[in-house]
């Protein structure tokens, strides 16, 4: 392991440093193996294990070699309506192994990933970091060819699409489809006109203006920025930090990899105004793996700042300190959850924490921290400069502004759309184009699935709140196989650490499978609704209080489904069978299977 | 008015939770008052002779006569409860669910040390019940009414429960019934 020393050599024994440096590894060696585990536990400090589990946590790190290429194929529930079947199977004929394993000769691993953030654009698939779009079986053909033959992934990419995605910096087949620009996102923009009017106000002012306008939290929750940014900059204790969560796992959005893209220097101005709010000097960026190619980008865009004296010191020629570091993620949808979020920037297992203590009081490394959304901080920029009267021009009596949103599924135009909050649903769907719309899932899995009764009420913080995650499913669309998905999901998703999330997940899901396969009774529904609540009830983080949400919605908003599903006249359906249950002993002892028993006492 | 009748059996389990309904000390003679048993190792009656009230099944079922059983008492018992955490979950026995049957049958008659080199071979008399492919609990199998947690279920809840469903009234679970720490 020589050149591993080369990685770590000059590394600080900063444990913070763990997941940089077992990325590294990981890159060089297609996995983390056992040397490299007992180097970098010796060279942080850390136990073999607390290396072990911070390299099994994430999905792009591994302890296994996965291959000299590794192809990573998105397995949201879009990209199976748009053909993820074939395109899986084609990759398993042309690499010849399975999902999940590495090819007899090493050169392709093939693994499945939960949503990379391209929902309007599936299938698509992560190769060796380079981001692969709209994949038929065709095309998986001659790219596993030229893998194999050691063409890197990048050179693959046959067509750069619009936008930033062209640029040499990122050289990209990402789509931004960016279909509605509004006002406040794609307005125009000059740049440095939020941070130099921010520099020239209070922070209490800059705060003040923030709280007037109203601003929620965009990634979903929808907490007061204002009031956020309030109780991070009243803690005593310097440093504070401010961090951006560029973490969006949510399946169906994507709506911040488009603003990553286009709008990074928004993103990173409304960071600056937020530091000079709260009194932090120190600023990160925590980018999703998914989105490491738009890393080049962002340095770059971060170079032109601290040129342009937006960043650095002085800012504006004022005597505010400020400046961004970016922290990549390892590809786990915990992460943005903002305890487990710092957990993982701090170089650790993407644990979400006991709260309170709130990220304001301990957050980045123990300090005040506030923790926004991409989207979020945007607004805050444009806030700051129009003024919170213009931001409450718009939207709704309680959600002011625009969301971006991320429409994906059975519609005619997927893509990024900013409107104003508080248009119905059915007008959501005329813009977008899917008139025929059966079942729409507000806010992503952990949101809800509606039906056509509700499509009358309207996207807000107030009656249907979203991060901007919308998915739309046509008439012809098995809803079953689309809940099951969500369930698959959160279980791959799920930390571990609570024992309703960890375990309760399985046991809907293994229910829900025999309902779906005409083995479900009364029983059966009353059972998924109670363990719902109770893994809702009993979960510490927003994972587990909302991973029931895909059933316990689809139960009160399409009953006639599972009504339609069940066994009327049995309470009990059991999936036991006898005579298969003994199959194997009795074939292992040369006996026959024990059968049913026909009459019995 | 008859008394009720109450049934009992150990499936793939130890016998402890039969062991713990004993342990409930002198309040076995109000036992013996207030209800009759019927098919049960405790009075050793080998098939059922009447309808039973109450059915009280501890552990899972491992083999198919454990099926059978499990599936006579569903038929001839009112309410059936699971009692103990093998009924419920399998409990021990289901260690092995993580291994394929044929690797367990193999241990334990093949290639385990303890087997005499002429005896090596995997039962294959038709009367001895057949091993499952994995430790099942007993609502996998039938519907059952009740579910009576603990390794074992202390005297205490055991008595508390069955009082309760023999005089039809709530349960009143206190904390130490139901602590296991």
């Amino acid at each position: 392991m020589k050149n591993d020393k080369g990685i770590l050599h000059g590394r600080p024994k900063d444990p913070s440093a763990l997941l940089d440096i077992i990325r590294d590894v990981q890159g060089r060696h297609g996995h983390v193996p056992e040397e490299a585990v007992s180097g970098i536990a010796a060279h942080l400090g850390l136990s073999k294990a607390e290396v072990r589990g911070a390299v099994t946590f994430y999905h792009f790190f591994s302890l296994e070699p996965r291959g000299r290429s590794t192809v990573y194929l998105n397995d949201s529930i879009t990209s199976r309506m748009k053909g993820r079947a074939a395109v899986a199977k084609a990759f398993e004929q042309e690499a010849g192994c399975r999902f999940g394993e590495v090819s007899p000769d090493g050169s392709i691993g093939l693994f499945p990933t939960s949503c990379i953030g391209m929902n309007d654009q599936e299938p698509s698939a992560i190769i060796d970091g380079v981001v692969f779009t709209q994949l038929t079986p065709l095309k998986v053909g001659h790219l596993v060819r030229a893998l194999r033959a050691g063409k890197p992934a990048q050179v693959l990419v046959d067509k750069y699409r619009d936008g930033a995605n062209q640029s040499d910096l990122v050289r990209s087949m990402v789509a931004n489809n960016i279909r509605r620009r509004g006002p406040v996102l794609f307005g125009p923009h000059e740049p440095g006109a939020a941070v130099r009017k921010a520099v020239a106000m209070t922070p209490e002012a800059v705060i003040e203006e923030i709280k007037r306008a109203n601003l929620l939290g965009r990634g979903g929750a929808g907490f007061p920025t204002g009031l956020k940014w309030d109780f991070c900059r009243r803690e005593k204790n310097p440093p504070h930090y401010v961090v951006c969560n560029a973490d969006e796992g949510e399946p169906g959005t994507f709506k911040d990899r488009v603003i990553l893209t286009e709008l990074s220097r928004l993103v990173f101005e409304g960071m600056a105004v937020a530091g000079y709010a709260v009194g932090a000097e120190e600023g990160v960026l925590y980018l999703r793996a998914e989105y490491d190619y738009l890393r080049p980008l962002l340095e770059s865009v971060l170079d032109g700042l601290r040129r342009e004296n937006l960043l650095g010191k002085s800012i504006a020629g004022s005597r505010f300190d400020f400046d961004i570091s970016i922290k990549l993620g390892g590809g786990a949808y915990i992460c943005g959850e903002e305890s487990a979020l710092l957990e993982s920037a701090q170089g650790k297992r993407g644990e979400p924490r006991n709260r309170p203590p709130f990220p304001v009081q301990i957050g980045y490394l123990g300090q005040p921290t506030t923790v926004n959304n991409v989207e979020t901080l945007c607004a805050a920029a444009k806030i700051i400069i129009h003024g919170a009267s213009w931001f409450n021009s718009m939207g709704s009596a309680n959600s002011s502004g625009t969301k971006l949103f991320s429409i994906s599924g059975d519609c005619e135009r997927p893509g990024v759309y900013e409107l104003e909050f508080g248009l119905t649903v059915r007008e959501l769907l005329d813009i977008v184009g899917a008139k025929d719309a059966f079942a729409v899932q507000i806010g992503g899995p952990s949101g809800a699935m509606i039906s056509r009764r509700d499509f009358g009420r309207r996207v807000a913080f107030e009656d249907l709140p979203t991060g901007g995650s919308i998915m739309i499913f046509g008439p012809w669309r098995d809803l079953f196989e689309i809940i099951d998905n969500f369930m698959e999901f959160f279980i791959e998703e799920s930390c571990g650490w609570c024992t309703p999330c960890r375990v309760g997940n399985i046991l809907l899901k293994e229910k829900l499978e025999k309902i779906m396969t005409g083995r479900g009774t009364r029983q059966d529904l009353a059972d998924l609704e109670n363990w719902g609540k109770m893994i809702k009830a009993m979960s510490r983080c927003g994972l587990g209080q909302t991973s029931p949400n895909p059933i316990l919605t689809s139960l009160q908003n399409f009953p006639e489904l599972y009504e339609a599903a069940v066994s009327k006249s049995r309470d009990v359906l059991p999936t036991f069978d006898l005579a298969e249950a003994t199959l194997e002993a009795a074939r292992l002892a040369n006996r026959r299977p024990a059968l049913e028993e026909v009459a019995h006492e | 008015m008859s008394k009720p009748v109450i049934a009992t059996a150990s499936l793939a389990g130890c016998f402890g939770c039969h062991m713990s309904l004993l342990d409930i000390d002198d309040r076995i003679l109000k036992l013996v008052e207030l209800v009759e048993f019927n098919k049960s190792p405790i009075d050793d009656i080998k098939t059922f002779t009447k309808p039973v009230d109450i059915g009280l099944i501890e552990g899972g079922c491992c083999n198919s006569e454990n099926v059978e059983v499990l599936r006579s008492f569903r038929k001839n018992c009112k309410v059936l409860v699971s009692v103990g955490e093998c009924a419920i979950m399998g409990g021990l026995p289901a260690m092995r669910n993580g291994i394929p049957i044929k690797e367990c049958l193999e241990e334990a008659y093949l290639n385990s040390p303890t087997v005499a080199p002429e005896d090596r071979m995997i039962p294959d008399d038709e009367d001895i019940p057949i091993i499952l492919d994995r430790v099942y609990p007993l609502h996998e199998i039938v519907k059952i009414d009740h579910f009576l947690p603990g390794c074992p279920p202390s005297a205490d809840l055991i008595w508390e429960a069955l009082t309760a469903l023999v005089e039809g009234r709530p349960l009143n679970l206190t904390y130490d019934m139901i602590k296991y720490d």
